[in-house]
């Protein structure tokens, strides 16, 4: 009885303690896994969270939060605090989001490259980063000249394969002989890591650096070594102005400004949002003109066509390692496929970790 | 000229205030970069210190965040008494989490009452044994413990990466690095609705109990604080030595094994790459803040603790980058060295004398 009379107290306490802090004006909330200045992953997230500011609408953020027991913490704190939208913008935040936002119905969550919604106040968002992967896959095959290219890869979910094959597809289209060298980093950002896969990839031939990874620090060897290599997630031409012919840029401006002010209407509803080149989602920085003005002209035929619907990555006839087909003929693989993918495609060297 | 020297006559309760002191020059020192950093000192340090246990939420998170830092430091004071300079708890708090993670998989979706303990005592047993391979390699090879110890660190992340990576990743989970959440069976028992705080705080108050007994009531805690003292007294008396090194090694293991476990089957639930803020690391200040005394140690992991979720309120209210934590940690010890050093030693300063010039 002593015992039931306690829990009891303690959860009308604990109730009132999220209305007392309940506030009035409309806040939102972002919660990020590394720092603002990685010029990476977070960097974008904090630019679309400025794009938000710029509205006059408020925003807190919370860098490097931990994907272990911490995350819960903050993301309730800021729900506790009166944030009506929150965005938490790491896969490992997937588990802590849904628990929470169980717990605050009337807030808002968006989770970014996660799959759970499991309460109607959650969403899931992602971009088609592979339809960027695509353009470098077509400048990869004609720049090189040994027809190797050198991929660091970050860990084997559906999403860095997926860019891994749109890549070498793309490539091939061009260039038949071409081949996909990996290195597994299985690390987001370690500039360490990443630069010692650079320098691997290069000794073993190839000619075109790509990451998907965080640092610039592929870039940066790259560019100390001569050979050609692509930004990943925002503009780092500025850290290897002679190699880089292109980034892959995440906006996640619109997106953002777009949730916030549909969550401060009213109108705001759950979806599972995969936007692309055509939504700006994903974007190109400028092509370096180092790569001649008529392949500079086909990429950006190639990236209107894909943003059109013209053109799709993924176009079959597709063939898996073995020689299996993937993808008929004339077909596209659907979402759902993409979604699931964990094969490679022909051309790509190695197996993928299990 | 400056002189230094030791003093003879230290008092034992200045010994045990010099603690507190350093967190007031800590709260003073932090004021001060606050109101560097534009903002009104003492709303501030509200922020970071008040506001995140004000509520119950608030006091539940605390004792979260301090259950494994104090189980760690409490096994560490035992290696550190005794001159055992062990650096990787954060290794055996990981290998404890594997071997206990192993066997929570490995249970998957059975219930019973026993699935539990055998988690708790396989996550001991795994940290045990991670921490005798520095012990053993140092009595019987020399080594130095401080070293090996700290690269296994290296060694059981990697370990765990890979697992989580491969063979026990989740089969339904995309790929991503990461295991099955473990059935409700193998999960530590929440006390109160709502709050995150688990059983696992019982373990750690036994934890501190048993400690206090063993290194003030026993013989063998007798042995250890000799050895610590001086290591030629302790061969005098005819200590067993080797044994004694294993054995602290052995409980400091344990300890972290159990913080391991604790935290994957309290507030995470699986194993991923992620399952410790370098825990182990920090649990080192804890231990020498807390005087390498059980009950210091259950105080000093509040304060820490605190600091820890200090540092996630006032960036959310204040928006001050989040290493500010780290600073406050860094100057709580800067500051207890600092104060030590004074308490031990005295500065006399002594005019020049002619022959010197």
């Amino acid at each position: 009885m002593y015992k039931l009379f306690l829990r009891s107290l303690i959860s009308v306490l604990f109730l009132l303690s999220f209305s007392l802090n309940a506030n009035a004006e409309f806040k939102v909330g972002f919660v990020y896994v590394g720092p603002t200045g990685d010029h990476g992953w977070t960097y974008q997230h904090h630019e679309g969270r400025n794009a938000v500011e710029a509205l006059g609408i408020k925003t807190t953020y919370v860098e490097s939060v931990p994907e272990g027991a911490d995350a819960e913490r903050v993301i309730r704190q800021l729900a506790q605090s009166g944030h009506d939208l929150i965005f938490t913008t790491s896969f490992g935040y997937m588990d802590p989001t849904n628990k929470v936002a169980k717990d605050f119905p009337n807030v808002k969550f968006e989770h970014a490259t996660g799959y759970k919604r499991e309460h109607s106040n959650v969403s899931t968002y992602s971009a088609r980063f592979y339809e960027g992967r695509t353009l470098l896959g077509h400048m990869a095959g004609k720049m090189t000249k040994t027809n190797t290219i050198g991929y660091i890869a970050s860990f084997p979910i559906p999403e860095v394969i997926r860019g891994i094959n749109a890549m070498t597809l793309a490539a091939q289209k061009v260039n038949p002989d071409i081949k996909t060298k990996i290195v597994w980093v299985f690390t987001w950002y370690d500039p360490g890591k990443e630069s010692e896969a650079a320098q691997a990839l290069i000794d073993q031939g190839a000619d075109i650096i790509m990451q998907h990874t965080d640092s610039t620090a592929p870039v940066q060897v790259a560019e100390k070594a001569g050979v050609w290599s692509f930004g990943q997630a925002s503009d780092m031409q500025r850290f290897a102005p002679k190699s880089i012919l292109t980034s892959i840029i995440d906006d996640w401006a619109p997106y953002y400004v777009e949730r916030s002010i549909a969550a401060r209407d009213g109108t705001w509803k759950q979806q599972d949002t995969w936007h692309g080149l055509k939504e700006g989602m994903v974007a190109m920085a400028p092509y370096n003109s180092a790569m001649g003005s008529d392949l500079v002209k086909e990429v950006e035929q190639l990236q209107k066509d894909l943003a059109s619907g013209k053109a799709h990555s993924f176009t079959g006839p597709i063939y898996d390692q073995k020689g299996d087909i993937l993808v008929a003929e004339g077909a596209v693989a659907d979402d759902g496929m993409l979604a699931g993918m964990n094969v490679y495609v022909k051309g790509v060297e190695g197996d993928i970790p299990q | 000229m400056i002189k230094v020297e030791k003093r003879n006559d230290v008092s034992r309760s200045i010994y045990f205030l010099t603690p507190v002191l350093a967190i007031f020059l800590t709260l003073f020192g932090g004021g001060i970069i606050f109101f560097i950093l534009g903002f009104n000192p003492i709303e501030a340090l509200k922020f970071f210190f008040i506001t995140p246990i004000s509520d119950l939420y608030g006091l539940s998170e605390l004792l979260v965040k301090a259950t494994p830092l104090c189980l760690i430091a409490i096994g560490l004071s035992f290696c550190f008494k005794s001159n055992n300079w062990n650096i990787g708890a954060e290794g055996q708090l990981i290998f404890g989490g594997i071997v206990g993670g192993g066997v929570a998989l490995l249970f998957y979706n059975h219930d019973g009452f026993y699935v539990l303990p055998i988690i708790i005592l396989s996550g001991a047993f795994g940290g045990m044994l991670f921490a005798m391979i520095p012990a053993i390699l140092k009595t019987y090879f020399n080594t130095n413990e401080i070293l090996v110890s700290l690269m296994l660190v290296y060694v059981a992340k990697l370990l765990l990466d890979y697992l989580v990576v491969g063979p026990w990743s989740n089969p339904e989970g995309f790929n991503f690095p990461e295991t099955r959440q473990f059935s409700e069976s193998a999960r530590m028992p929440i006390l109160f609705d709502g709050l995150r705080i688990h059983a696992g705080i019982f373990i750690t108050l036994i934890t501190v109990f048993l400690s206090w007994l063993v290194l003030y009531k026993t013989y063998l805690g007798f042995q250890i604080k000799v050895s610590g003292l001086s290591l030629k007294t302790a061969k005098y008396a005819g200590f067993k030595g080797k044994t004694m090194i294993i054995f602290v090694f052995m409980i400091s293991g344990a300890c972290a094994g159990l913080a391991g476990v604790g935290e994957i089957t309290g507030p995470i639930g699986q194993l991923h790459r992620n399952i410790s803020p370098d825990y182990g690391f920090t649990a080192i200040i804890v231990a020498f803040l807390g005087r390498l005394n059980p009950i210091g140690i259950i105080f000093a992991s509040l304060i820490v603790a605190l600091t820890y979720l200090g540092a996630e309120t006032a960036q959310i209210f204040l928006q001050v980058p989040k290493y500010t934590g780290q600073v406050f940690q860094g100057m709580i010890l800067f500051f207890l060295l600092g104060s030590d050093y004074l308490l031990f030693f005295k500065i006399k300063f002594l005019g020049l004398k002619k022959n010197e010039l």
